[in-house]
């Protein structure tokens, strides 16, 4: 079995699961009841919040739990939106955002935004240049991934937020998704305003996840109710998916910090692999630089994605076409329609997405694997 | 020291069985139930097992189960998301005074927002008159949302007429099911429910799960966009281990059901007779029978709740003075003012919630501690002690006596 989807979600490690298992059994209060089990709870909460905000070198009050990415997502953007339209109606995205992003911007465009989705080059990456000239008066949000799910693509994120810094009354959001504890963050440094993260993506459980919500801002609430999390998020918290996500924090950094160099090291040693076994394959999106070293998403022109997905799940190899969001779907990948990439090429992409536990063995076998099952397909056709 | 957990209404703790299950969605049947290799598949699977095992305890079927990530998740989609879907066919929606925060903040919200709301008063026990019911419908009232069982006070609301009614003027029901989903009977039909919200926790499954039942064929605009999961009505990767824990424990309700009820009854009666012979000056919140089984909430008279709670806790005893959200909150509780309670009695309130690990001895334990607590901090108390008993005024504002 080897497991190359990554990026869709990750298998929870586990020291988190024995975190998890111990809150489930040992510390199961609301930490809204002023019981002993509450105060438990509570304290736990406390300390996970903490943490994360120490990843992220932020204060603990600016972070607030949600049930994950896809919240956290329309919580930042259209929360901004509505609690600031009396400022303006505009916002800036990209056409490569995650679906969560781009949906909710649809949505606002329902409501009397005006959205401008900016156009990527070839490999995926907004041009800040871009940003700057579609800044007009009534702007108040730009939402900016810093890594593309799909390709890959680390977006120039300082330089976006450098531009936005002059303007004081634009916020700075950042889907960081598939950017946090894989490589670097800089909240402070790029002016960015608000963050979402997703636990399940970095080895912590689903049906959790956090925003970042720099001190001063307040968003419009997506979900009302007992007032928890400062009255930006009601429910009863998600305490034993909180404390593993802070474990999964912890375990990620330490990983980050030994493993980030060796990562990128490994991503370059399985594109040269491809290359000199696969002549036609084509890498989608930067090669090298700006890019995850966890993602890389390729191309056999003439052969379907699905099919290759298939194929190599039968060797045992998981890996996804396009996003596992929209795996489902009979049509291209908004990203790579973004990118401007030809029909065949579109049509062709699989995504193979890395953990920090993957080994240049587990690559030569996919290689191997892929390079097998490649020459099969295109005997066949 | 014995530990005595009777707040099951705050939360309840994992069963083993559920434990054991989710913690192998975490490692082993990991997928992104929307990945369409093994992992994926795998995963879907126990998604839509968990989907079948909760729709069968309500009688609703498989694709009318919507996961959320909890209660207050569902009470705000299904809100928001009926009345925004057809804000065309009218603006009026009919509540009650004694909602959860989650109901009630949602429809404060949907007033700023050009909706107008009616908010039912209930009666001494914490329950709503039909007729006013019938009178407050209009023209343009598109949503009733009622609670099942009261939070707070534990009164079952009588859902199967108010669907009746729901039904004939051909107006939706939203049902908060978050208190009774697992521990009484539910049935979809036959109460003409086309809402209902429940939560995982408050059944011995995980946080940060819960689903919204909803009728086939109602329109309803999501409060989350993103992927297409669960049929666009709410996207984001869903959370499988909650998922497939919620529906074991929906499951394993559902066959407990019967026998549950019978023995928290008995345990309950034993705990609400108990307090109210060896405590003087204590009173019943709610109905002595209509009333959610192990659900017990009593004012105790010149006791302040906050206290009372802290010395419980130091002698192993977790209860609540009111619902969890709000146990931050100095302001009594608005279901107690609603059932025309004053302050004074409403601030001396106790909510003790028996669950599956609650034993005959527990009562006992509570029996014993209970009476000597409230005895002690009423000896401490300026106000019980500044007049004799027997010349103490009745609270002419509250209607409830013992």
């Amino acid at each position: 079995m080897l497991y190359l989807d990554n990026s869709a979600t990750t298998a929870v490690h586990p020291e988190v699961v024995k975190v998890m298992q111990d809150v489930l059994e040992k510390h199961f209060g609301n930490p809204s009841s002023l019981h002993k089990k509450g105060i438990e709870a509570e304290k736990i909460l406390q300390i996970s919040k903490n943490f994360i905000a120490q990843t992220l070198q932020v204060k603990p009050q600016e972070i607030v739990f949600t049930s994950g990415g896809t919240e956290g997502d329309n919580l930042a953007v259209k929360g901004i939106a509505l609690q600031y339209q009396n400022r303006g109606r505009h916002i800036i995205t990209s056409q490569v955002e995650h679906p969560a992003v781009r949906e909710s911007c649809r949505q606002l465009e329902n409501l009397g935004f005006e959205i401008t989705y900016l156009a990527v080059d070839k490999i995926g990456c907004v041009d800040p240049e871009l940003v700057k000239s579609s800044l007009r008066k009534d702007t108040i949000l730009v939402s900016i991934m810093q890594v593309n799910n799909e390709v890959g693509a680390i977006q120039p994120i300082q330089a976006i937020g450098e531009l936005i810094k002059k303007h004081t009354k634009i916020f700075f959001h950042v889907d960081g998704v598939q950017g946090y504890a894989k490589i670097p963050v800089q909240l402070k440094l790029w002016g960015v305003d608000l963050f979402t993260i997703s636990a399940h993506k970095i080895h912590g459980p689903k049906g959790v996840g956090a925003l970042y919500i720099r001190d001063g801002i307040k968003l419009f609430p997506q979900i009302t109710g007992g007032g928890q999390e400062g009255g930006i998020r009601s429910g009863t918290e998600n305490v034993p998916g909180i404390a593993g996500f802070a474990k999964a924090c912890q375990i990620a950094r330490e990983i980050f910090v030994t493993k980030s160099k060796e990562m990128s090291k490994l991503r370059k040693a399985c594109i040269v692999l491809l290359e000199e076994s696969i002549p036609a394959i084509v890498v989608n999106g930067p090669k090298d630089e700006e890019v995850s070293p966890y993602i890389i998403n390729l191309s056999i022109p003439g052969l379907r994605g699905e099919v290759l997905v298939h194929a190599l799940e039968k060797e045992n190899i998981f890996v996804s076409t396009g996003s596992a969001c929209s795996s489902k779907k009979d049509i291209t990948s908004p990203v790579l329609d973004a990118m401007g990439l030809a029909q065949d090429i579109k049509l062709g992409s699989i995504r193979v997405s890395f953990s920090y536990e993957t080994t240049l063995e587990d690559i030569e076998v996919f290689v191997n694997k892929l390079t097998q099952v490649v020459e099969q397909l295109l005997r066949k056709n | 020291m014995r530990r005595v957990y009777m707040d099951h209404s705050a939360t309840t703790p994992v069963r083993s069985e559920v434990a054991q299950l989710v913690t192998g969605y975490f490692t082993e049947t990991f997928g992104n139930a929307s990945s369409v290799h093994a992992y994926g598949r795998e995963a879907r699977k126990g998604v839509e097992n968990a989907r079948e095992q909760i729709a069968s305890l309500i009688k609703a079927k498989p694709e009318e189960i919507f996961f959320t990530s909890g209660g207050t998740e569902a009470d705000n989609m299904a809100i928001i998301g009926t009345v925004m879907a057809n804000r065309d066919k009218g603006k009026h929606i009919i509540t009650t005074q004694i909602e959860h925060h989650a109901v009630l903040d949602t429809c404060k919200y949907l007033e700023g927002q050009g909706f107008e709301v009616t908010y039912l008063p209930v009666d001494d026990y914490a329950n709503i008159d039909i007729g006013q019911l019938k009178a407050a419908i209009r023209e343009d009232t598109i949503l009733i949302s009622i609670m099942h069982v009261n939070n707070e006070v534990g009164t079952i609301l009588p859902i199967k007429e108010i669907g009746q009614i729901a039904k004939e003027k051909n107006i939706f029901l939203h049902v908060d099911a978050v208190q009774s989903f697992g521990k009484i009977p539910i049935d979809v039909n036959e109460m003409n429910i086309d809402l209902l919200s429940a939560s995982g926790h408050k059944i011995y499954a995980p946080k940060g799960i819960g689903c919204l039942y909803l009728r086939k064929g109602i329109k309803l605009s999501p409060l989350f966009f993103g992927g297409s999961q669960e049929r666009k009505r709410r996207p984001g990767t869903e959370n499988v281990p909650g998922i497939v824990g919620f529906g074991l424990s929906a499951e394993l309700a559902g066959k407990e059901m019967e026998v549950e009820i019978i023995r928290l009854t008995g345990l309950r009666d034993k705990l609400i007779n108990g307090i109210l012979e060896k405590i003087p000056e204590s009173q019943l919140n709610g109905n002595r029978t209509n009333r959610l089984p192990g659900h017990v909430n009593v004012s105790l008279r010149y006791i302040e709740g906050e206290s009372l709670l802290l010395m419980l806790d130091m002698k192993g005893i977790a209860a609540s003075s009111g619902s969890a959200c709000t146990s931050g909150s100095l302001d009594p509780s608005h279901v107690l003012m609603a059932m025309g309670i004053c302050h004074e009695v409403a601030h001396g309130s106790l909510r003790l919630t028996l669950g599956k690990i609650s034993t005959e001895e527990d009562i006992n334990y509570v029996l014993e501690v209970l009476p000597e607590i409230v005895e002690k901090l009423r000896s401490m108390s300026p106000l019980f002690n500044s007049m004799e008993i027997d010349n103490r005024e009745e609270c002419s504002t509250c209607t409830l006596t013992k």
